[in-house]
């Protein structure tokens, strides 16, 4: 009988569509944006996943990554002084802006690396060597900067160079990082050039990059450095949670893809209930007539639910791929941001099969409700 | 024409009432019916538009609960069935021939014929080959694998009461199975019921008010308002209702 159920769905193959359809559209609006979301929300944390160490110190009013609050270049020596601290150095982070040759501007974000260790340094070259950055002058800049410069005309390549602070900066390498938030290029140099590229301030030490000796758990250095005044410590996955999780709560971006993702289950359960009770509705002499003959509820539901998880499932695939295809095709671009984690299909897989029990639950009303005598009306 | 004067009685009814609507708008469909039906007849019930035909076929095979008075089928009271058992009480004992076929119309013949035997829990192949057979039986062995909107009306009856057969059950219930055919077409299928369905252990109940078919009946049940007005041969019967 599932496979004649199967036929009878197959057979209308106007409703079939129309179902496949609304539910596929259903799933890519809530995979395709959910993935955006999460992606964007990632991004926020580019600096953390750009400039990698095992644990992060900051003033102690920081609540994320992308939020700066200065530090006096002493801490450095406080953090180092912990028992448990393996080393620790300084790093410089700020939004600046590059004057480029034909005289606009770019935002970039300046990242200045201790210049002995080269701590936080990119973790992907694409062209020069990462230690070059001890010659005069010398940056790196990302695959975002050369976009960027391209749009404004100018070629970027190993040697050219572009102002900062009204002092020459002279790309030597060119690396590929993460992108970020605000969507600007991230420019590493040394922290001592940094501070020379930035305009003067009475703190000028961003965070604080440590890791724990051997022997020590990375919580108990922590607990250790937040026992320092004005200071608070973060693991690396700590602090990029709390920068997400800033995010979320902070800004109006989780209400607008809301909204869109609820649209999406909205008009899926408006399409995709509406046409399933239609096809039922069609059908329902048919149903009544196999009612008379002897199939039971329970055959008449095992149809249905069948009928409408086909749907259900070739719908939720499809839309998975649409979106799928979306992402492979932005992530080859680099953006808008895009991050499907196995939780945003099992979250759409999870609201399709809950459209598809109501679709099939509405039907099964209709169903159980239907006297098998109006077969002979 | 069969005897009946000694068979088992597979169908009866006693004073089985049945009403629709509230209140003014009540009609009373059936207004204390008795009525017998004999194991190896073929009867049919007949009478003017609204006098209860179909809503007492309805109540005998169990697909409409009566307000008062019982309902035997087979010796088993139909009104001390719960849904579930009344339901496969239908699948095991009734076969139907309705008067707009209810074939499904994207199973092919085959299919629809195969049904009442899947039901049953047969495997595909057994159900297959049996509405096969059947299929062959009516006639339209050819059209197995034809869609019900590629066979004319005659053919889809012939469809229909494959379907009906296929799980031999003990009763057929056929609403005004030549309602929806021409005269000849009308002739051959109850032609082909006698044939087919018709056998010592088996009844068959037909619902009808197209008197060229009479002449096909055992005895003809006529009811007038609610009420079995009479029990007829076929050659006593003239319809006195358009």
């Amino acid at each position: 009988m599932l496979r004649l159920a199967l036929k009878m769905l197959y057979g209308d193959l106007a409703k079939y569509t129309m179902l496949v359809c609304g539910l596929s559209f259903c799933a890519l609006l809530m995979t395709q944006q959910s993935s955006v979301f999460c992606g964007l929300l990632l991004w926020t944390t580019a600096t953390v996943r750009n400039i990698r160490a095992p644990i992060w110190v900051a003033d102690e009013k920081v609540e994320q990554v992308n939020e700066v609050v200065s530090l006096r270049e002493i801490e450095v020596q406080r953090v180092r002084s912990i028992q448990g601290v393996k080393w620790a150095v300084p790093i410089f982070w700020s939004i600046q802006q590059a004057r480029l040759p034909d005289g606009t501007f770019q935002g970039i974000q300046l990242t200045g690396l201790d210049s002995t260790s080269l701590v936080g340094q990119p973790s992907h070259m694409v062209a020069g060597t990462v230690e070059d950055l001890r010659l005069p002058n010398a940056v790196i800049v990302d695959q975002v900067a050369i976009e960027k410069f391209k749009k404004k005309g100018i070629t970027l390549h190993l040697g050219s160079t572009f102002e900062l602070n009204d002092k020459e900066a002279r790309v030597v390498g060119i690396c590929k990082t993460e992108r970020s938030f605000l969507g600007q290029p991230y420019v590493y140099t040394t922290y001592s050039r940094a501070l020379e590229y930035s305009p003067r301030q009475r703190k000028e030490l961003s965070f604080i990059l440590a890791s724990p000796k051997d022997e020590f758990r990375a919580s108990e250095v922590i607990a250790q450095i937040n026992q320092l005044r004005g200071m608070r410590a973060f693991t690396e996955q700590d602090f990029a949670w709390r920068t997400i999780v800033w995010y979320f709560t902070n800004t109006g971006i989780p209400i607008s893809f809301g909204i869109v993702v609820l649209l999406g289950v909205v008009v899926g359960i408006a399409i995709a209930g509406q046409t399933f009770y239609l096809f039922v509705h069609e059908n329902l002499r048919f149903m009544a007539a196999l009612k008379a003959m002897g199939a039971g509820m329970g055959t008449l539901t095992k149809m249905v639910f069948l009928q409408a998880f086909t749907v259900g499932f070739t719908g939720y695939g499809l839309g998975i791929g649409l979106a799928s295809a979306f992402g492979t095709a932005v992530l080859k671009k680099g953006q808008p941001p895009f991050y499907m984690p196995w939780q945003i299909l099992v979250f759409t897989g999870a609201v399709i099969v809950l459209i598809c029990c109501l679709s099939a639950f509405v039907g099964l009303i209709k169903i159980a409700r239907t006297e098998a005598a109006i077969v002979f009306k | 024409m069969s005897s009946t004067t000694n068979s088992f009685p597979a169908v009866e009814t006693r004073g089985v009432v049945k009403s629709f609507g509230k209140g003014e708008s009540m009609v009373h469909a059936l207004k204390g019916v008795d009525f017998e039906a004999r194991c190896g007849e073929m009867i049919m019930i007949v009478g003017p538009s609204g006098c209860g035909k179909t809503t007492l076929l309805s109540v005998l095979c169990g697909t409409l609960k009566q307000e008062a008075g019982s309902v035997t089928v087979f010796g088993e009271s139909l009104q001390s069935m719960r849904s579930s058992e009344l339901t496969a009480f239908r699948g095991r004992n009734i076969g139907f021939v309705f008067q707009q076929f209810n074939l499904i119309p994207t199973w092919t013949a085959l299919e629809n014929v195969s049904v009442p035997l899947l039901l049953a829990g047969a495997s595909r192949r057994k159900a297959e080959e049996a509405a096969s057979s059947l299929l062959h039986k009516v006639g339209i062995g050819e059209k197995t694998n034809t869609l019900p909107s590629q066979l004319s009306g005659g053919q889809q009856q012939r469809v229909a009461i494959a379907r009906a057969l296929v799980h031999n059950p003990r009763l057929i219930i056929c609403d005004e199975p030549t309602a929806a055919l021409d005269a000849a077409s009308g002739r051959n299928v109850l032609q082909l019921l006698r044939e087919t369905a018709l056998q010592p252990e088996r009844c068959v109940v037909v619902v009808t008010h197209d008197s060229r078919i009479f002449s096909f009946a055992d005895r003809i049940a006529e009811m007038e308002d609610g009420r079995l007005k009479a029990l007829h041969r076929p050659g006593e019967y003239k319809a006195n209702y358009v």
